[in-house]
């Protein structure tokens, strides 16, 4: 009764901005940026250990100050007593932004035509307004890694923040070239080629991913030694990758393809980050002596092969992480990113520990893409993004009451939220008035 | 010509028996859990007693008859076994996509004891599931209540034989798609949807009428007429209209709802649950009032147009406008997980927790029509339960134990590698699926040829 009661009150709290919105025709309310005081919060700063009765001071998109006994300074004072505050999460790869309704051809933009199009860019097709964004980022999930795919190098990832009006304001600072790495499984049960033709389409790729680099590799060095070059816009983008400029963002799955990946990365000589991964646990101890970080899921998933144990996708990032590997997870989704934070329970709950699955959402990203003096967790000179929850955000039962995105403010509302707002007590009800 | 009748009716006789004495009932105690029973509150630290599959006792302090194991729960709960209203798992297929109606089709004829996915389902303590024809007809086939008896290589057993009959409908894109898109006939669009559905309730209510003259007929002196063609489709549209078969209808959209809430009104069709229905929450109060409520998923949204203007909060406004709710997978991953969709509840908008637990238990047991056998801790009922570490609607929630008519089928501590019970020859080379979940979502199985034509490399839906 106790909990129903909380529950209630809860939801009542984080809708009562949006109620009070929708009682004046017409008005909007926007994010809005500004000074915050978050007051007396049980802070979980991830980095510095959980600090109770502290406060945290916004200001100019930043977190000033993490402390006890902070004056207002002018700012807007938020009472966050028997709140707390965690840092914003991360998804390590989702296609965000680049797909409105995903059997409506026309509204999906995260794949072209082609097999080799690194210099596809995810950021200049996200879509600010997507209504996924909105139903995203009220769960806590403030920044995302959007990812291209399709051929074997679709395009160019980027990480963005869930706010924002253009793809610039929303740009989180790092961007990887995305590679489909050659794959021996299959890619459903209504792919029904057979095991040699699996195999030799596997083989055919690897040869063309090498004759490929072979080329960039040739651009980048002509290009270095003054030549003019034709225009090659994806030699170009491939040679950022070799000179170390750009990180490659590889998915691989099959334990065999992780393997083959790992072989085929030695020696290059480049930054690399593995993603997808889905049998990493077979492999675990190979990809963490490669030192090559991973960011892996769906963790709410199915197993690849039919012998593999139930909990298999929900004990793998566990695994990884036991074997030394540097884990982030992801949904891989696009309007379901909003449940990458019970993505992580799972994982949590399966092997990986509350502590570092927390990690694997929030720091490790950060850390893999590079970002981690600006995201990841909560401390003074980093990026204001963070969220304040009644209690665990991993748990559904708990509410997020605000969310704050480069210093905004967002407005704790979606299309979701307006539609429970109409349709709770329906006006008229089953009666004509 | 009598002697063959009775033969024949021994033959019956002995299959039925055959079949019921291989279902194994179990006897067990389960001491000191907190007992989560959904229809009479929770029980703290409390033992439930289970003999030949059925729970006898509820209580403080009970003993084991001899023979019978104790299973000590402190400190883990126990709930109901769940009941997944919307699967396909266990089935070989799951459309029959030839004509707009197919209500002949029985999906009891293509159930697969062995598929994995029935274990996996179990070890999200998932005892009881809704076999369910796809959604590329506006009449599908009759569907199949499943038990979990993992371990039998006989469908008969996994198949709840004691459920009444229900039977697929599907509104809006899939049957448009497929039958008015792809092959060029009735229903091209959601007017065509309900012409087919009225036009085969009529056509079924002559069927009956030309029944009922001829049994009339056959008892007058010297009467020679013919007995009408016998026809299964019509039979079973007539025996929805007799009320002997629940429907459950695949639908989104709140104008395709309301529709066929019209027409089973003017057809004085009682039995009817909606699946999916994505927009329910627009028509709750109609949805409450004149059918069995709604089986929803928690979240999906946006994969499709119809499911563009869905809202996470449909359970939670269907719940408070008093319709009954269920909460559903679709799909042989989410299966795994029902206790935590349910839990979404609490997130989009604050159910209580026996009214989230309810959304996957006894709510869905009543829109199967089995709500006397299963859905609930209660003295009388089959011994479907499951044990969990944590409580089932926290996000860290582990289920350890799952029984079924008081028999263990799962047990965390005794799952291994490799549980399936028989290796197709062709999978000796066992294939990895990469990317399964988006092929565990098969209400549109066996039709892909019609997306690929419309939709070709983009195609990634199919519910």
């Amino acid at each position: 009764m106790n909990r129903m009661y909380k529950t209630f009150c809860a939801l009542l709290l984080a809708l009562l901005p949006v109620v009070a919105m929708a009682q004046i025709d017409g008005e909007f309310v926007k994010p809005r940026n500004g000074k915050f005081l978050l007051k007396n919060a049980t802070v979980v700063t991830v980095t510095k250990g959980t600090l109770a009765n502290t406060s945290v001071f916004l200001e100019n998109g930043k977190i000033s100050k993490v402390g006890t006994n902070l004056s207002s300074d002018g700012a807007e004072v938020i009472d966050c007593t028997g709140l707390f505050i965690y840092p914003g999460i991360i998804d390590g790869g989702t296609r965000l932004g680049l797909v409105e309704v995903s059997s409506v051809p026309e509204t999906v933009d995260y794949a072209d035509v082609g097999n080799v199009t690194p210099n596809m860019q995810a950021l200049t097709t996200v879509n600010p307004n997507s209504e996924a964004i909105g139903v995203t980022r009220v769960s806590g999930v403030t920044t995302v890694l959007t990812v291209p795919s399709g051929g074997l190098f679709p395009g160019t990832a980027a990480l963005i923040n869930l706010n924002g009006y253009t793809p610039d304001q929303m740009y989180g600072g790092f961007k990887a070239v995305a590679m489909i790495f050659p794959s021996s499984g299959r890619r459903g049960r209504f792919d029904r080629r057979s095991d040699e033709d699996v195999k030799k389409d596997g083989e055919k790729a690897l040869k063309e991913a090498n004759d490929i680099w072979e080329n960039a590799k040739s651009y980048l060095e002509l290009k270095k030694s003054g030549a003019t070059l034709a225009y090659f816009p994806e030699m170009e983008q491939l040679s950022k990758v070799i000179s170390g400029e750009l990180p490659l963002l590889i998915e691989v799955n099959a334990a065999s393809d992780i393997q083959q990946a790992i072989k085929w990365v030695e020696g290059k000589n480049i930054k690399v980050i593995f993603t997808g991964v889905a049998e990493g646990w077979r492999v675990a101890d190979e990809i963490a002596k490669a030192k090559i970080p991973v960011v892996t899921g769906p963790v709410q998933e199915l197993p690849t092969r039919s012998s593999d144990r139930y909990d298999a996708p929900y004990a793998n990032a566990g695994l990884l992480a036991k074997a030394g590997v540097k884990v982030a997870l992801r949904t891989d989704d696009e309007e379901n990113v909003r449940n990458l934070p019970f993505h992580a329970a799972f994982a949590a709950a399966y092997g990986l520990g509350k502590e570092e699955a927390l990690k694997a959402v929030t720091i490790n990203p950060a850390e893999i893409f590079g970002v981690a003096d600006q995201y990841g967790s909560v401390e003074a000179g980093k990026r204001a993004n963070l969220i304040v929850s009644t209690g665990d955000p991993f748990e559904t039962r708990s509410q997020i009451m605000h969310v704050f995105i480069d210093g905004y403010r967002i407005p704790m509302s979606n299309r979701h939220i307006r539609l429970y707002q109409e349709f709770l007590e329906r006006s008229p009800g089953l009666k004509a008035n | 010509m009598k002697k063959h009748i009775y033969l024949i009716a021994a033959f019956l006789g002995l299959g039925v028996g055959i079949s019921q004495a291989q279902v194994q009932k179990g006897s067990v105690l389960i001491k000191n859990a907190t007992v989560l029973t959904v229809t009479k509150g929770n029980l703290e630290s409390s033992d439930v007693l289970v003999q030949n599959g059925i729970i006898i006792q509820l209580g403080k302090n009970l003993t084991a008859p001899a023979g019978v194991n104790t299973i000590d729960a402190s400190g883990k709960y126990l709930m109901p076994g769940i009941i997944d209203a919307h699967s396909h798992v266990g089935l070989d297929v799951v459309n029959e996509g030839s004509a707009p109606i197919t209500s002949e089709i029985r999906m009891k004829d293509v159930v697969n004891p062995t598929e994995i996915g029935i274990y996996r389902a179990l070890a999200g303590g998932v005892t009881v599931s809704h076999a369910m024809h796809g959604s590329a007809n506006v009449v599908g086939g009759q569907n199949a209540t499943l038990k979990h008896r993992w371990g039998s290589m006989d469908p008969a057993d996994v198949i709840m034989q004691d459920a009444p009959r229900t039977i697929k409908f599907a509104l809006g894109e899939n049957p448009t798609r497929v039958h008015g898109r792809g092959n060029g006939i009735q229903p091209r669009s959601r007017m065509g949807v309900e012409a087919v559905i009225r036009n085969g309730f009529n056509e079924a209510i002559q069927y009956k009428k030309g029944w009922e003259a001829y049994q009339l007929a056959k008892n007058q002196k010297g009467n020679t007429t013919p007995p009408p063609a016998y026809n299964e489709r019509l039979q079973t549209l007539a025996d929805i209209l007799d009320g002997k078969i629940i429907i459950h209808c695949h639908s989104y959209r709140a104008d395709e709802i309301y529709m066929l809430i019209n027409v089973i009104k003017d057809f004085n069709i009682k039995k009817v649950v909606f699946q999916h229905t994505n927009e329910g929450f627009k028509v709750a109060p109609e949805i409450a009032e004149y059918t069995m409520g709604a089986s929803v998923f928690a979240d999906w949204w946006a994969y499709k147009m119809e499911v563009y203007y869905s809202t996470a909060f449909n359970a939670a406004i269907l719940q408070k406008n008093g319709a009954l709710t269920s909460i559903n997978s679709d799909s042989a991953e989410l299966i795994r997980h029902l206790y935590h969709e349910a839990a979404k509840t609490q997130r989009y908008g604050g159910l209580t927790d026996e009214e989230a637990l309810a959304m996957i238990t006894i709510n869905p047991a009543k829109q199967l029509g089995i709500e006397d056998k299963v859905g609930s801790i209660e003295v009388g009922k089959q011994a479907d339960l499951v044990i969990f570490e944590g409580h089932p609607l926290s996000s860290y929630a582990v289920p350890q134990m799952t029984f079924v008519d008081g028999v263990k089928y799962f047990d965390i501590k005794k799952d291994n590698n490799d549980q399936r019970q028989w290796v197709a020859a062709t999978e000796m080379v066992e294939p990895i699926f990469l990317r399964a979940n988006e092929e565990a979502h098969r209400c549109m199985q066996d039709v892909d040829a019609y997306f690929e034509a419309f939709q070709g490399a983009f195609l990634k839906e199919k519910h």
